[in-house]
């Protein structure tokens, strides 16, 4: 030891004279870093309460709360976040989560209340000093990706391939790819919500990505006992609520039910004790059409112990859904397996019986109650001259008689008219069988209410799209038929609404064809039910105007599907075949 | 409690040492037993703080132990995060990005120097030299500064994540660590003649809690209290993790072997930071800070066991986590180093020392009680 070691702690003193170190509070205060976690903030309308915030808080701070002035949506829960700053660690665990990115927290961090209640408040809703705080930590989530990722790549065909044949364009998952992408489901529910039959989504994805394939079928089969159809063709509004897709893809929902449908040869074994007629209650039920919707009305109602008889038609069933949409998006050889469901269920079929007025009258003397679920059977007219040249053809007549069978249009042309589902299919079809395929439609391509994917895969096969053509006339000519039409310009609506297509000029331009397809619709043919019901049920357009359990107003009439107004798709059909066996339940008993 | 029955009852005082004692380290006790005013036996006593860390882990989804994990030791939290997250990429199979990696660095001896400072400063305050503490606790501010703009947080940071870091880099954080560094290292000279080249406080270190270095190898004993005696064990050194294999640096070692040399090798641990930190600064890669995780609602961790360890200002430092392929870990078992320093190390060492020095010689092993009670 040293003499100086005995002064030098000493020096110390020369700090009294210097700048402090500290901040002398509450003088001078100190501001929150720039990605300070403070206090939360909810953009509300932005939020759309999928509740992964409360899911990730490992403290239990955060409860998902209904809202006053927030009403639950399809896709927004109507529930918000409530933080409980007793328990709230400040992890950011639900800043980073949030699937929205609404959540965030502001760099303020004092707050000095008397109140202890109101540490308990709605980010958002309940007004704070810092509600218009721009600095704080907030979501980048092009760092961390934790509130959405891609979803797993489906296989598809290539162009140039899928055109050559009728086979499956999409390839399918296989059981990795279909465990990873349906793992990446939060069980949010909002999807449930979405779909018009509300089925068990979180549930089947969670039984898919743990590997439980035959729980997945039966929880499809809860509410929807045509599973492989619609996870192949469904208008999915399932995925376009999905709280992946805000920040990432929405998760594949319908290919994960299509894939785990494929995972077994026969879904009738996988349901066994499942899907088996109910205790016979004596009561008679008649359905009428052997579409998705009076087979999921028949399938439910023989469960619940009916007596279920399924008129059609046609020889096979399935209507419109399997008959019209061609093999390369739904093969014949689902059609089977799916309907031995119903077989086993005890649903009585009975093919090629055409309806008409005479026989319905007697169904309604022999059965308890019946079920109109007859669909759109006739398509709409163009009203263009020369409709009705030979070589001018309604699509929906030729898709539905099994074109690649039937026909060869190997080296014509081909016009199709329209811009919905039945166009592409149309369209489509002809490039597979060897046709040269123009598209005509009287819009833009993005007002087409084809799905999208529809429309991206008929570019992709050499189809000429020709958007904003108005017709004027069909002419006949040496070979076959010469198309006019106008260029159009969009002009917008003042009332509202999509901008209405309007002539550009007098120009006529011409396109020579063989064969010209019109696919502008179908309307519903009601012929077969006599004009004395016609009167004691409301018909709108054509169509039988039903209540919320799917009731026409006369006697035990029931209706459902494409001939009651709605969205038109299969999914919307099988959920008014749901709510029809709870009105006939309801009213019989 | 009672008697020791090795001395006359009559000659002995007896004494608990703690919890509440503020020369204690952290929330821990000893009993002690004396004759006139030297320890003739020491029992440390812990439970105070039990909150059941490893019991809470297997409770909670992987990712929701990372707000869990830090709180194990709040001076230096990194090391836990640093740790779990290590074992988890090893099970999964995660790859971590250059850039992550070298920000990972950064970040774990940002805490050490943090740490470093605490326990340098206040070893003299055990000495009665408040200043030596309040300077260092000062010090330590200024890097949690750093800290609050890097991550949003000042103490536990919740920072390092399965695959990296959860951001990057604020814009112009390099200078401002350089900043801080430059205020540290113009300071340490008057940190040095307050603490080091002071009479009483070499009067009352030197010779003093000697750690002998043969008990390094009996109690397996790690970290500074290991290195004033002449070890250079260094998990930096001895089984680089991250990117300490690329920085230049060696293993700071003493062999004075009592309290002097302890607080001799914080005092040098401190520079060594500060070289590492300006080496990474210097040398950190542009890129991606963060791999891509599964839904982390979803995510199981494939089976397996890992030990994955690092070095803390404390030592070796190390995790045990068992996954059996669920949402939550089955098992994670946290190894600190205080458990060999605070029980079995320093009930030995109190053995024959004074009254006066107890809380000095408690100190100098820097003992964490929440590493002993997970």
């Amino acid at each position: 030891m040293k003499f100086t070691d005995v002064i030098s702690p000493f020096l110390a003193w020369s700090r009294a004279a210097k700048k402090a170190d500290t901040i002398p509070y509450p003088t001078q205060q100190n501001p929150g870093a720039d990605r300070y976690r403070g206090f939360h903030i909810n953009d509300t309308s932005k939020c759309i309460g999928c509740g992964r915030c409360e899911t990730i808080c490992e403290n239990k701070a955060i409860d998902m709360v209904k809202v006053e002035g927030i009403e639950p949506t399809k896709g927004d829960s109507g529930l918000r976040p409530v933080v409980d700053y007793g328990r709230c660690c400040w992890c950011a665990l639900c800043i980073d989560v949030c699937s929205t990115g609404s959540l965030a927290f502001t760099n303020e961090y004092r707050w000095v209340t008397e109140k202890p209640d109101t540490c308990r408040y709605t980010p958002g809703v309940d007004k704070k000093a810092w509600d218009n705080e721009e600095k704080g930590y907030r979501q980048e989530n092009d760092v961390l990706g934790w509130a959405g990722s891609p979803r797993e790549e489906m296989t598809i065909e290539v162009p140039e391939e899928r055109i050559k044949t009728f086979d499956e364009v999409v390839k399918g998952y296989t059981v990795q790819q279909a465990m990873d992408e349906a793992s990446r489901c939060i069980q949010c529910g909002l999807c449930i919500s979405a779909c018009p039959a509300h089925m068990h989504i979180p549930d089947y994805l969670k039984a898919i990505a743990e590997g439980r394939f035959v729980d997945a079928v039966k929880l499809f089969y809860d509410n929807n006992p045509l599973p492989e159809m619609c996870g192949k063709v469904c208008t999915r509004q399932c995925e376009t609520v999905c709280a992946m897709g805000y920040q990432g893809e929405s998760i594949a929902i319908r290919w994960l039910k299509r894939f785990a449908c494929e995972q077994f040869e026969s879904l009738a074994d996988v349901l066994a004790l499942e899907a088996q007629p109910g205790e016979p209650n004596g009561k008679k039920v008649a359905v009428v059409g052997a579409g998705p919707s009076g087979l999921s009305a028949a399938y439910y109602l023989s469960r619940k112990g009916y007596e279920v008889h399924v008129f059609d038609r046609y020889e096979k069933g399935g209507g419109v859904a399997w008959y019209a949409i061609p093999e390369y998006r739904l093969p014949a050889e689902g059609i089977s397996k799916q309907m031995k469901v119903f077989e086993q269920a005890g649903v009585i079929m009975n093919y090629g019986k055409e309806i008409n007025a005479g026989m319905l009258k007697k169904l309604e003397s022999e059965f308890d109650a019946v079920y109109l679920a007859v669909g759109l059977q006739k398509p709409s007219s163009a009203r263009i001259e020369g409709e009705d040249l030979p070589g001018v053809r309604p699509a929906f007549d030729f898709l539905m008689n099994s074109p690649e069978k039937t026909e060869d249009l190997k080296g014509k042309t081909v016009i199709v008219i329209g811009g919905g589902n039945v166009a592409m299919d149309t369209a489509r079809t002809c490039v597979r069988l060897g046709a040269e395929v123009i598209l005509s439609y009287r819009r833009r391509v993005v007002d087409m209410p084809a799905d999208d994917e529809e429309i991206h895969e008929a570019m992709e096969e050499t189809i000429d799209f020709r958007p904003k053509t108005i017709p004027i006339r069909i002419e006949k000519t040496k070979n076959g038929i010469r198309y006019l039409y106008h260029e159009a310009k969009m002009v917008p609506n003042p009332k509202g609404g999509r901008p209405s297509p309007k002539p550009k000029d007098d120009v006529e331009h011409a396109i020579d064809a063989d064969i010209l397809f019109s696919a502008i619709g179908q309307t519903s043919d009601i012929e077969f039910i006599p004009e004395s019901m016609q009167k004691e049920m409301e018909l709108k357009w054509g169509r039988i105007i039903v209540d919320d359990k799917q009731y026409t107003g006369y006697k035990n009439f029931f209706a459902g599907g494409d001939i009651t107004p709605g969205e038109g798709d299969a999914i919307t059909a099988i959920a008014d075949g749901l709510r029809a066996v709870q009105g006939i339940v309801d009213r019989l008993e | 409690m009672g008697v020791n029955p090795a001395t006359d009852p009559k000659k002995t005082t007896h004494l608990f040492f703690g919890p509440q004692h503020p020369g204690v380290t952290g929330n821990m006790s000893v009993e002690m037993w004396f004759d006139g005013d030297q320890v003739t036996k020491a029992i440390t006593h812990v439970g105070y703080l039990h909150r059941g860390f490893e019991k809470l882990m297997e409770k909670r989804l992987w990712i929701q132990n990372f707000p869990l994990v830090c709180r194990i030791c709040v001076p230096e939290p990194d090391i836990n995060e640093e740790c779990y997250a290590l074992a988890i990429e090893e099970l999964a199979g995660i790859k971590v990005p250059e850039r992550a990696k070298w920000i990972r660095t950064l970040v774990l001896e940002m805490a050490r120097l943090a740490m470093n400072l605490m326990a340098f400063g206040g070893q003299a305050g055990t000495l009665g030299l408040g200043t030596g503490a309040m300077w260092g606790i000062t010090f330590r501010d200024f890097i949690l500064d750093l800290f609050e703009e890097l991550t949003g947080a000042r103490v536990y940071h919740i920072y390092i994540q399965p695959g990296g870091v959860r951001r990057d880099l604020p814009r112009g954080f390099r200078k401002r660590v350089h900043l801080v560094l430059n205020k540290i290292e113009e300071r340490l000279p008057e940190f040095d003649r307050l603490i080091l080249n002071n009479a009483v406080f070499k009067l009352r270190t030197k010779g003093i809690g000697a750690v002998k270095p043969e008990w390094i190898e009996e109690y397996g004993l790690v970290g500074p209290v290991a290195r004033g005696s002449g070890s250079v064990r260094d998990v930096r050194k001895d089984a680089p993790y991250e990117i300490y294999d690329k920085l230049d640096f060696d293993v700071v070692t003493e062999t004075g072997s009592d309290i002097y040399a302890r607080a001799m090798v914080r005092r040098r641990e401190i520079e060594l930071s500060i070289s590492l930190i300006r080496q990474i600064v210097g040398g950190i890669p542009p890129g991606p800070v963060a791999t891509k995780l599964p839904n982390l609602t979803e995510w199981r961790v494939p089976a397996g066991e890992y030990y994955s360890r690092v070095e803390s200002s404390r030592g070796e430092y190390g995790y045990y986590v068992v996954s059996d392929g669920s949402l939550k870990p089955r098992r994670v078992h946290v190894r600190g180093p205080s458990y060999v320093h605070a029980v079995p190390l320093l009930e030995r060492m109190l053995i024959g020392a004074n009254i006066a020095d107890v809380s000095n010689i408690m100190v100098s092993l820097t003992t964490c009680p929440p590493e002993i009670e997970r």
